[in-house]
């Protein structure tokens, strides 16, 4: 195609929507709705399996060791649990050390126990994956001086059915919404074209290829999709600005993180740009299709 | 130049438009096809440019069989024969020049050849004047001779009138008429379907009268041979 004629297309697209006013303006305010629906949804989504990450991540057990163990049979215990396959990390924990975090968590008054220590010497074990906790827990139960192992059996189980559940909704619901926007939008875009079936038919009496016809649709499917974003980009980026700000200081300490604004906020608006231009592009193409068999 | 052999053209709800048209036009020829409404003329000539594709049988234009043309070869078909219709479709938002200037836009022309072409053929329809004008201020006689302008200005060899001068009174009619004799005289083949019978009666040429899908007559200096 020749430069010329490409820049015809530029300009023929930036004409029609102008040209289209109404048209113009109901297409990109379908777009912008969708787009700050998917956008806010989707921020909220990846932030949920953040944190869904996290607390998984976060899935250790305690191993607690028989009384009578010597140094010896504590070093040998880690040893056996070190060499079971799928263990990230294990750090040991004295009796001392547990009471002394105890007296610093509950004061003085715990101090008491020094003369008498009734607590047990302690493996904190992780697991790579943590859907192997309960399995590598009966394992390590069964090793001699293990006086036990908890985990929050059950819990954890509930947990990661109740994340993987919440997971897949939320996959379905944002292909859900994507799907009903395209459609919204492939149909606003079908009953501008529509107005200008005529154009498109004169056009092909005149010899013009389906290229020639097809492209400054498609110009104006990626102008929709492009300004039909600004809004909601601008909302997001607001949105999850503010939603850090407040959350952050709130958070601080615990497991749980948000994702971080600096990386994210351009990762997500991409996204939506991404989305935006895919449904116009999309758009045009079905719609124009249909007008091309002349 | 224009032949059709054994033309069949069955719709899908099962009308029969053409029960086997077999008919020649040489280059350089002026041809009306007359007939009652219905009789199967629009079909005849959609079925030249490719608007209508035969159910059976072979049409060829320029020695190109287009019934088994592929369908991204259908433009390069358009480019050499010009459209004209009743209802001029003419483009509302663009002004008399950009109409015309439509049309070799499409086949990507040069800006410089553009402009030439259009203010030529304007002037021969004699609206150069008007050139920035929009069509809804035109009458219809001026809109015709625009959308006349428009079917060529790439100098095809065919040019296809479906009823030309339907939406236009008679004076303007033969204003109409002279523009297409003029165009002719330049060595342009005509195929007009036209229900105008003083027309026909009076500027006379080849007319082929098609009733039922079938080429009832076909005389040379031909009457138009029914009542209005």
């Amino acid at each position: 195609m020749k430069t010329r004629t490409l820049s015809r297309h530029f300009r023929e697209s930036f004409k029609s929507l102008a040209r289209n006013g109404w048209m113009t303006f109901a297409s990109i305010s379908a777009v912008t709705v969708t787009l700050l629906l998917v956008g806010v949804f989707t921020a909220l989504m990846l932030n949920m399996n953040k944190a869904a990450d996290d607390i998984e991540n976060d899935v250790e057990m305690n191993v607690y060791v028989e009384l009578e163990a010597d140094e010896t049979a504590i070093a040998s215990l880690e040893q056996q649990m070190d060499e079971l396959s799928g263990v990230e990390s294990i750090t040991f924990s004295s009796k001392e050390e547990e009471l002394s975090s105890l007296v610093s968590s509950f004061g003085e008054d715990m101090a008491l126990f020094e003369q008498n220590n009734p607590l047990r010497d302690k493996f904190v074990v992780k697991a790579v994956d943590p859907r192997q906790t309960e399995r590598l827990a009966s394992q390590i139960e069964n090793f001699d001086n293990t006086y036990s192992v908890e985990y929050g059996e059950g819990k954890i189980d509930q947990l990661f059915s109740v994340l993987e559940v919440s997971r897949n909704v939320g996959a379905v619901l944002i292909f859900g919404l994507l799907f009903t926007a395209m459609f919204l939008i492939s149909n606003t875009i079908k009953i501008t074209i529509m107005a200008r079936k005529t154009e498109i038919e004169i056009m092909k009496l005149v010899g013009a290829s389906n290229w020639f016809v097809r492209i400054p649709f498609i110009l104006e499917g990626i102008w929709l999709g492009i300004i039909g974003s600004i809004l909601p980009i601008t909302a997001v980026t607001l949105l999850y600005y503010n939603v850090t700000q407040f959350m952050e200081p709130r958070l601080e300490g615990s497991f749980i993180q948000l994702l971080e604004f600096s990386p994210f906020i351009y990762q997500i608006n991409a996204l939506i740009l991404l989305m935006g231009v895919v449904i116009g592009v999309w758009g045009s193409f079905m719609s124009v299709r249909k007008f091309l068999r002349v | 130049m224009i032949e059709m052999k054994e033309v069949y053209k069955k719709y899908p709800n099962g009308i029969m438009a053409a029960n086997g048209f077999d008919v020649k036009i040489q280059p350089g020829e002026f041809v009306y096809v007359v007939g009652p409404s219905g009789a199967g003329k629009s079909t005849f000539i959609k079925m030249m440019y490719r608007e209508e594709k035969p159910t059976k049988g072979t049409i060829s234009v320029n020695g190109i069989d287009i019934g088994s043309l592929k369908n991204k070869r259908v433009p390069y078909l358009r480019r050499n024969i010009g459209v004209v219709f009743q209802d001029f479709k003419l483009l509302s938002k663009l002004t008399v020049y950009e109409n015309v200037a439509f049309a070799l836009e499409v086949i990507e022309e040069q800006p410089k050849v553009i402009k030439e072409k259009v203010m030529e053929v304007l002037s021969l329809v004699g609206l150069k004047h008007k050139a920035r004008m929009m069509p809804d201020e035109l009458s219809g006689g001026e809109q015709q001779r625009v959308s006349i302008a428009r079917s060529i200005v790439n100098t095809p060899k065919v040019v296809i009138a479906d009823e030309p001068t339907g939406n236009l009174d008679p004076e303007t009619s033969w204003e109409i008429m002279n523009l297409f004799e003029e165009i002719n005289s330049r060595g342009t083949t005509i195929i007009m379907a036209t229900h105008n019978r003083e027309i026909v009666n009076t500027i006379r040429h080849r007319v082929l009268a098609i009733e039922n899908g079938v080429i009832v007559r076909d005389e040379q200096r031909g009457d138009y041979g029914y009542e209005n």
